[in-house]
């Protein structure tokens, strides 16, 4: 192989060597105004273009440096005075070289001159070029030939406008001289698949490739005759191009001619021959790529709708998208064995293209889609990634054209489409729609279109049958569902009535997600079916009444029965917060016994389910918190929630956590509203109980420590003490602050004391606003002024 | 005999003109010493007059028996040279036997003389004409002096010319269908045609069109042959395929040809034929023979 290039290289030599010296005795004879000579040197030059041992890379070369002296050679032609003998006998002159493509080489050089000339009509000229090269049947040496022909003809053809145009030539002769040329070139190009052993295809594949510009060359030339109107384009040029490259029969010239064709053509032409170009396609070879081509011929139609506003009506009238959908119908027929990714990359186009061209058209869209989904209807699983990924791309179209989600769930083949693809890919599709939604803010208001929408992502709402969940990723899982919790806030409309159905509609496909999803899920119903519950309630007066479906009560029962599932999971905590809210929200309605019940569910969770000791501070803290706020309960209710709760407080393990606890449920016996409760001695009762407390923590770190505790808890109950004496709570006495202040400073003192700075900042901090309270003055300075210390 | 005087002094210079060799064409012919020569050109029927001049030497004369001129056409085999065969012999007495002692001209006149065939120049065979004009003496042997002209006879187009048209082929191998636009064409005509391919399943490299000259001397069993390819014209490169159609057009003009003569006097003809050839990339050819006739048209 290696000697195979070498040799190439020296051949290319001797032949550049060859063209140099017969060149070199042609510029002599030229200078000499030596015609015979000329043609003689220039045919032996010329020669050496019959070699066929090289590539057409190096021909290439060979060619090119014989194409530079065939340029002075024809200025010798033209001028007749220093050679004397007419472009006419000229003519004939050349044709006497024995060998045919120096004669044919010559033969192109002085036709030039002859046009030029104008002694014959270009057209005769022209035509009879094209018709000798014929004799060259050998491709390379053919192609060549042919492309100096083109080449030299460029300028000369009787285009509109164009010097040689006249009476006897016309435009048509100018197409029909390129259009032959084009035809020759591309059946030599054909050829040369079958010249030499079959061994070296690839390589052939690959010289071919090299070549194939100079047959598309043709095309650009076609595409540049200025005469060449839409009715000449239509009945002649198209035609006929595509008459050759069907009948070619070859995949790689059809595929590029193909492209050629939409290139250099203008869009508009495209437009009004959509037909014949299309019909074109599936006669193609099976091996062609038809699905590039067409994607190309949509992308160039989807850009030049995109260009201007003017266009579009024709598109209507030539109704492209019902063409280009049967064009892709009959491919997608002809090429049995086209891959699904294929398939779907042509229907990724014609989607491109129909959102690009006829935005308002839904049912385009839709058909696309279920097209799609008929093919993809024949492929049980889809394997291939790239399909998977162009079938997402399908998907997306819509969404990033309309930005909105709304429009894609009327799309009734949407969900079928996404039945295609594999999980992992499913819910990466349902995580676009989401973050469609989220961008572009958009509400799903009816209850029809939130069920097409969970049908959408139900990837992501519930796992599906048999899939393998040890595969997935945490934090993937956590993304999903967080945008799962967010989109159920996005599903919204302003009727109760409808809203209710929402949240039914959420419950059912929610539950279905199981222990991992309901922590992530639940949180959103509820606030969502609460934040209808605070709608109903401003407008209580409208709703009373039973026929009314959506009413608080209803929403309440509902709700009761997603936390269950929740503190079924289990997650207790969270479903002890959720029932507080509820409770809260029915305190807001003014419906006691479903507060009551809240309550109750949340103190059973309490007591049942969170053995945590961290966690029952917490929980412990937000029933204090919620109950705080209740104001719909009875005195005997109300007394029955205090006392568990204190009594919860009480039994918390850890000290300060008691005490912590027990404090704060003072605030259950003063609710410093206008008609809150206000109970100064239990608040009294359970402050003292928490001084107890504290003391009791301070002795029990003595004895296992050997050191008391911060007095932190001090300095709290103390702030407590405060806020009550300010509220004017007349339990709570000036002298007993007072004594407060004073056991502080002891235990402070106190040789076992821990120096705390945080406790004594606080401490500092309490007294320097006690301070403060007292220079104020007033009533509450005159208070104040009871405190000495 | 030329030679036995060259051997001597030539006793006498010759002068032989035609009477309008001013405007009379001449063409140029090749001698037998490889010099060519400008020659005067005639056609049959033209009369072939001019005067023949003979000046003794300074201070000789010349004895004679009578003098007289010639106008012969010959053809000669070279297989058989020296043996002239004439088959047109005119003469002319220009002088009574007696003495020249100076310079004497006599004029001469061969009216509408009959020479149908044109002079050639081939492989094996010459025909030409000459003026002989002969001193015939007693002693010392005759003098002659030899003058060349050339014979071109010129036909009208033919009014039948039919294309040669063929199909041939190889079975399951090559099929092709030529054709050639006339069966008859003057010296500087052009051959159009073109080959079309009915099928190809050889692996064709190239295609030529061959001119070929058959000239055939003697008769009988001393028939020679001889065929020259004369052109060599390359109407294809490379391998067609079915259907392709493949143009002819051959100048003839840059080539050597004569017309067709066709037996001419029973001593030799010549006939011309296009070849066509085809190689095969294992360089083996196939190819197909077809006479032509060919003709001079008189110049317009």
């Amino acid at each position: 192989m290696l000697n195979g290039i070498d040799d190439e290289e020296k051949w290319l030599a001797e032949g550049i060597a060859g063209i140099q010296h017969n060149a070199f005795y042609m510029h002599q004879a030229l200078d000499s105004n030596n015609l015979r000579e000329a043609l003689k040197y220039s045919a032996q030059m010329l020669s050496e273009l019959r070699t066929s041992k090289l590539s057409p890379h190096k021909y290439y070369e060979l060619y090119m440096r014989a194409f530079d002296e065939l340029r002075k050679l024809e200025m010798f032609f033209k001028e007749d005075s220093k050679h004397g003998v007419s472009v006419i006998d000229l003519y004939e002159l050349v044709q006497h070289a024995g060998n045919i493509l120096p004669r044919l080489y010559l033969l192109c050089t002085v036709g030039s001159v002859y046009i030029k000339s104008k002694e014959a009509p270009a057209k005769e000229v022209l035509k009879d070029l094209v018709e000798m090269c014929r004799g060259v049947q050998h491709p390379i040496r053919g192609l060549f030939l042919r492309s100096y022909l083109a080449q030299i003809s460029r300028d000369k053809l009787p285009d509109i406008g164009s010097e040689y145009e006249g009476d006897a030539d016309t435009v048509m002769d100018a197409v029909e001289f390129v259009l032959q040329n084009f035809t020759e070139m591309n059946k030599l190009w054909v050829q040369m698949q079958h010249q030499g052993p079959g061994r070296f295809r690839e390589k052939q594949e690959k010289e071919r490739s090299e070549l194939r510009d100079l047959v598309g060359k043709n095309l650009h030339v076609l595409s540049q005759i200025e005469g060449v109107d839409l009715g000449i384009y239509k009945e002649t040029v198209l035609t006929r191009v595509l008459e050759q490259v069907v009948n070619c029969k070859d995949d790689l010239a059809q595929y590029y001619l193909m492209d050629c064709i939409i290139q250099v053509f203008p869009d508009e032409y495209h437009l009004q021959t959509l037909e014949t170009l299309l019909g074109a396609c599936p006669q193609l070879q099976p091996t062609v790529d038809v699905k590039t081509v067409l994607s190309r011929l949509m992308d160039r139609l989807s850009n030049y709708a995109a260009s201007s506003e003017d266009v579009l009506p024709e598109f209507l009238q030539v109704e492209a998208f019902t063409k280009l959908s049967n064009a892709i119908g009959k491919v997608i027929e002809a090429q049995v064995d086209m891959p699904a990714v294929g398939a779907i990359t042509l229907y990724v186009s014609l989607l491109t293209f129909t959102l690009c061209v006829h935005p308002d058209r839904l049912d385009y869209v839709d058909q696309v889609l279920g097209a799609c989904v008929k093919k993809l209807y024949n492929i049980p699983k889809l394997e291939d990634s790239r399909a998977m990924k162009q079938v997402v791309a399908l998907l997306s179209a819509p969404l990033e054209k309309y930005n909105d989600i709304v429009t894609a769930l009327t799309l009734s083949n949407y969900p079928r489409v996404m039945d295609h693809l594999d999980n992992g890919t499913n819910k990466v599709m349902a995580m676009v729609i989401i973050q469609s939604i989220m961008k572009n803010n958009t509400f799903i208001s009816t209850a029809h279109k939130v069920e097409v929408l969970f049908e959408l992502i139900k990837g992501l709402i519930k796992d599906k049958d048999g899939a393998d969940v040890d595969e997935l990723d945490e934090e993937d899982f956590k993304d999903e569902q967080n945008s799962v919790a967010r989109l159920i806030h996005m599903l919204y409309n302003d009727e109760p009535e409808e809203m209710l159905k929402i949240i039914c509609i959420v419950r059912k496909h929610t539950m279905a997600g199981g222990p991992k999803r309901l922590p992530f899920t639940v949180p959103s119903l509820v606030f969502s079916a609460l934040r209808l519950v605070w709608r109903l309630q401003g407008q209580e007066g409208d709703i009373v009444g039973e026929e009314v479906p959506a009413t608080p009560k209803k929403i309440f029962q509902l709700l009761t029965q997603i936390i269950e599932a929740l503190s079924a999971v289990p997650s207790p905590e969270l479903a002890l917060r959720l029932y507080l809210q509820c409770a809260e929200a029915a305190n807001g309605c003014d419906l006691e016994l479903v507060a009551y019940e809240f309550f109750t569910q949340a103190f059973v969770l309490y007591e049942e389910e969170i053995a945590d000791s961290k966690a029952q501070v917490t929980a412990i803290h937000l029933i204090i918190g919620t109950l705080q706020r209740m104001n719909v309960f009875g005195v005997e209710n109300r007394d029955t929630m205090t006392h568990k709760t204190t009594g919860y407080s009480a039994r918390l393990l850890k000290k300060p956590d008691q005490c912590r606890a027990v404090y704060a449920c003072s605030h259950l016996f003063w609710v410093d509203d206008q008609d809150g409760i206000k109970d100064g001695e239990r608040v009294l009762l359970c402050l003292k109980r928490a001084l107890r407390i504290a003391n009791a923590a301070q002795q029990m770190a003595n004895v296992a420590r050997g050191s008391s505790g911060p007095v932190i808890l001090f300095v709290e109950i103390l702030n407590k003490y405060l806020y009550f004496f300010e509220k004017g709570n007349q339990q709570i006495t000036g002298a007993a602050i007072q004594d407060l202040i004073e056991l502080i400073n002891t235990e402070m003192q106190s040789d076992s004391a821990t120096p705390d700075t945080a406790s004594d900042a606080f401490l500092a901090s309490t007294l320097r606003y006690i301070q403060f309270q007292k220079q104020k003055g007033g009533v509450m300075g005159e208070k104040f002024e009871a405190i000495k210390f | 005999m030329n030679f036995l005087i060259g051997a001597f002094k030539p006793a006498c210079n010759f002068s032989i003109t035609f009477s309008d060799g001013k405007s009379r064409k001449q063409v140029p012919m090749k001698k037998e010493n490889g010099q060519t020569v400008m020659v005067p050109l005639f056609q049959s029927q033209e009369n072939i007059a001019g005067k023949i001049s003979i000046e003794p030497l300074q201070g000789k004369k010349i004895e004679h028996n009578g003098v007289k001129v010639e106008l012969l056409g010959q053809i000669e085999m070279y297989f058989d040279r020296g043996n002239f065969y004439d088959f047109t012999s005119l003469v002319r007495e220009l002088d009574v036997p007696g003495d020249i002692y100076e310079r004497k001209t006599y004029p001469f006149e061969f009216s509408t003389v009959e020479m149908p065939y044109e002079t050639y120049n081939g492989v094996n065979v010459r025909l030409r004409y000459i003026l002989k004009v002969t001193v015939s003496r007693n002693y010392g042997g005759s003098i002659v002096e030899y003058q060349d002209f050339v014979v071109r006879n010129y036909s009208p187009p033919p009014s039948i010319n039919n294309s040669i048209k063929m199909e041939v082929g190889i079975e399951d191998c090559l099929h092709i269908e030529f054709e050639y636009n006339k069966s008859k064409y003057h010296l500087k005509d052009v051959i159009i045609g073109k080959i079309y391919f009915l099928l190809v399943r050889i692996k064709i490299k190239n295609m030529d069109l061959e001119i070929r000259r058959r000239e055939s001397t003697g008769s009988g069993a001393n028939t020679h042959v001889e065929t020259e390819t004369l052109a060599k014209f390359e109407l294809m490169d490379g391998a067609p395929v079915r259907g392709e159609s493949i143009p002819i057009r051959l100048f003839l003009s840059p080539y050597e040809l004569t017309p067709t003569h066709r037996n001419i006097n029973n001593k030799f003809s010549v006939k011309y034929y296009l070849n066509l050839v085809l190689v095969d990339e294992e360089d083996r050819r196939y190819f197909k023979q077809q006479e032509i006739t060919i003709y001079r048209l008189q110049d317009s």
